[in-house]
């Protein structure tokens, strides 16, 4: 199952990740996106499908020192 | 007085007080940014939450310089990682470099913040290394291609002030490049001390973070700053084991 942020995601494989990240609310400033450990660009998000076997990690920024 | 920027990476700044942005209120960002005259302010990169949660970047000030820290890396490679994760988040290209192992003092590891320098600077980044002071680690970091270095004052988050102060005073002597105070300092004078020693730039958090006014304090780490340099460009006139009268030894009255 595609695992993103740490937690099994049963919705999300076959989906194309511009979409998916609209859906759940993900800001489209100021994120990245990595999946198997590679940085995906954002002028990509629309043709990469979610696979089942995804690991994705979906970062932004918060306050820190 | 003649012009005196902040050159960071070939990037000039006006302000030579860098502002973090944890621990305190999105809401206090914008007034602690201004009140301190901050042109760089610090963030960090976490898993994002879904559903419309707050944007920090909607917080900060137009015109300020982001500098994304790597806190969480635990060696050059999850640096690294982190880095470059936040470039494409759409920081820009400057990072403040973290690698830190130990959990109970927060020592960064030098060695590994080497290694995270000189790949990162290859990059492209404008690094600026989070060091514990060390003269040999300074040299290094500037050989690997560093913009600065970001020597601590005392451990992170402790408002103990200048714990570290004869071997920052080493550095700022022996290196060329920028030396900005980072970590554990806790007060304006403080701030101000460490700018009068001849550091280029200081940044501070928990300082601000844990004060009961924090856009006041703000302005007063920024207000300190900007004293300790002008102090430090006027020239620091020489302790005396002696007193030295400041009035006329003549002409006294009969």
């Amino acid at each position: 199952m595609t695992v993103i942020n740490g937690k099994p995601e049963a919705e999300a494989a076959g989906r194309n990740l511009a979409d998916y990240l609209k859906e759940k609310g993900y800001p489209e400033a100021g994120i990245a996106v990595e999946i198997n450990g590679i940085i995906i660009k954002k002028s990509e998000y629309p043709g990469r499908v979610i696979d089942g076997e995804d690991v994705i990690e979906i970062v932004s920024f918060v306050g820190g020192g | 007085m003649k012009e005196d920027k902040l050159v960071l990476g070939g990037h000039e700044f006006e302000s030579r007080f860098i502002l973090g942005s944890g621990k305190y209120s999105l809401e206090l960002i914008k007034a602690a940014c201004e009140n301190a005259g901050a042109e760089i302010i610090t963030l960090a990169l976490r898993r994002a939450n879904s559903g419309g949660a707050a944007n920090i970047l909607d917080y900060i000030p137009k015109g300020v310089t982001l500098l994304p820290n790597t806190s969480g890396a635990r060696n050059a490679d999850e640096a690294v990682r982190i880095a470059r994760l936040s470039r494409e988040a759409g920081c820009g290209d400057f990072v403040k470099i973290e690698v830190i192992r130990d959990s109970k003092y927060l020592l960064p590891d030098n060695a590994e913040t080497i290694k995270a320098t000189e790949i990162l600077a290859a990059e492209g980044f404008v690094v600026l290394p989070y060091m514990y002071p060390d003269l040999n680690a300074a040299r290094d970091l500037e050989n690997a291609g560093a913009a600065a270095i970001m020597p601590l004052a005392a451990p992170i988050g402790t408002n103990k002030g200048l714990c570290t102060r004869e071997f920052i005073r080493i550095i700022i002597e022996e290196c060329s490049l920028p030396v900005i105070v980072d970590a554990g300092i806790g007060k304006p004078s403080q701030a101000c001390e460490v700018m009068e020693m001849g550091a280029a730039a200081v940044m501070a958090n928990t300082a601000i973070a844990s004060a009961r006014d924090i856009p006041a304090m703000a302005e007063a780490f920024g207000a300190a700053v900007k004293a300790g340099r002008r102090a430090y460009l006027a020239g620091l006139g020489a302790v005396r084991d002696t007193a030295s009268a400041s009035s006329p030894l003549t002409g006294f009255l009969g």
